[in-house]
């Protein structure tokens, strides 16, 4: 999607008025009706102009969407399994994009190995209510591997330590 | 252990409406002016039940944040995901000196050998290497730094 804007162009370059429409926005967008003048009260700007903003970060990449972010395991999605694949890679581009593109899957990353006690270099998340439910999600993307892959295995998380999510910092 | 018993006491039980406002809302806000009327539009509800639920579930905790999404990679700082081994008696001192760190932003215990997976988020590209350092040293164990080479897919969504 946005990644071609980052290649062709660097990277979208954040003015100080973006920034601080960030900062506004960052641990929510205001709940009122008209919640882009309710911003561009805040900060001095007409309600279009902030509007505009937003969709120019948007278009640009810098925002993937405005948005719920759910809290899963409050959804019933108990189980997170981060799925990762010894992939060859000769075929890691085109099984990357079909893996990706299974419903499933939240997140698909090609990433570095680190031989040899790691030889895993794709990532696939996926969610599921039960372990059987993640398991059975696994299975279906092993059949789509097929014998480009070499192993696998499921990483569940038993906790979590932080969860913050990305900051801009204030200073 | 605590993580687990908690979300099997709050086993989801939505309304209609919450369920419609939480899958709709999680594929993103239209950038058009009154943006809640118009989801309330598409819903067959009005703009108040929308800004009502959003705000309960919100408090509710069921949802963790209302807002823009960031990609961190295009915004020109440094994005990745990390993972340490650390024995059994050293990992809940390890857990707070990493989480000290302003720049991780999420951080998972695994079941694996590398059983601590955090990603980085920092302004300027360059200061991962820094930071991964810097924890390193703090720590005293090595960090394996898992960059994205390529990104094939996102798109989190969560049905109910």
């Amino acid at each position: 999607m946005s990644i071609s804007t980052s290649r062709s162009d660097q990277n979208y370059m954040l003015c100080a008025l973006d920034r601080k429409l960030i900062l506004a926005t960052q641990s929510g967008l205001p709940l009122v009706p008209d919640p882009w003048g309710a911003l561009g009260k805040e900060l001095g700007l007409p309600a279009d102009e902030v509007l505009a903003r937003f969709q120019r970060m948007q278009d640009a990449g810098v925002i993937r969407r405005v948005a719920a972010v759910p809290d899963h395991y409050r959804l019933g999605y108990r189980f997170n399994g981060m799925t990762v694949w010894d992939v060859h890679d000769d075929a890691i581009t085109d099984m990357g994009r079909q893996v990706g593109e299974l419903h499933f899957v939240s997140h698909c990353y090609r990433r570095p190995r680190h031989l040899p006690c790691w030889n895993y270099n794709l990532f696939a998340m996926v969610h599921g209510t039960s372990r059987e439910e993640v398991e059975d999600k696994a299975s279906q993307i092993h059949d789509l591997l097929g014998d480009t892959c070499e192993g696998h295995t499921i990483l569940y998380s038993s906790a979590i330590l932080k969860k913050t999510g990305l900051r801009l910092r204030k200073t | 252990m605590s993580a687990m018993t908690e979300c099997r006491e709050t086993t989801p039980e939505f309304t209609g409406v919450e369920r419609a406002v939480i899958n709709r809302l999680q594929t993103g806000l239209p950038l058009v002016y009154s943006p809640y009327a118009a989801v309330a539009d598409e819903l067959g509800i009005t703009e108040e039940v929308v800004l009502n639920t959003l705000q309960d579930l919100l408090d509710r905790r069921i949802l963790t944040r209302f807002g823009p999404m960031f990609h961190a990679g295009e915004m020109g700082g440094g994005l990745t995901l990390a993972a340490m081994r650390i024995p059994e008696q050293d990992f809940e001192n390890v857990t707070a000196k990493v989480n000290e760190f302003d720049e991780v932003a999420h951080n998972y215990r695994r079941e694996h050998e590398l059983n601590m997976w955090f990603v980085l988020a920092t302004e300027a590209p360059d200061d991962i290497a820094r930071v991964i350092a810097g924890i390193e040293s703090s720590t005293g164990y090595p960090v394996y730094n898992m960059p994205k080479e390529e990104e094939f897919h996102v798109h989190l969504h969560f049905p109910v």
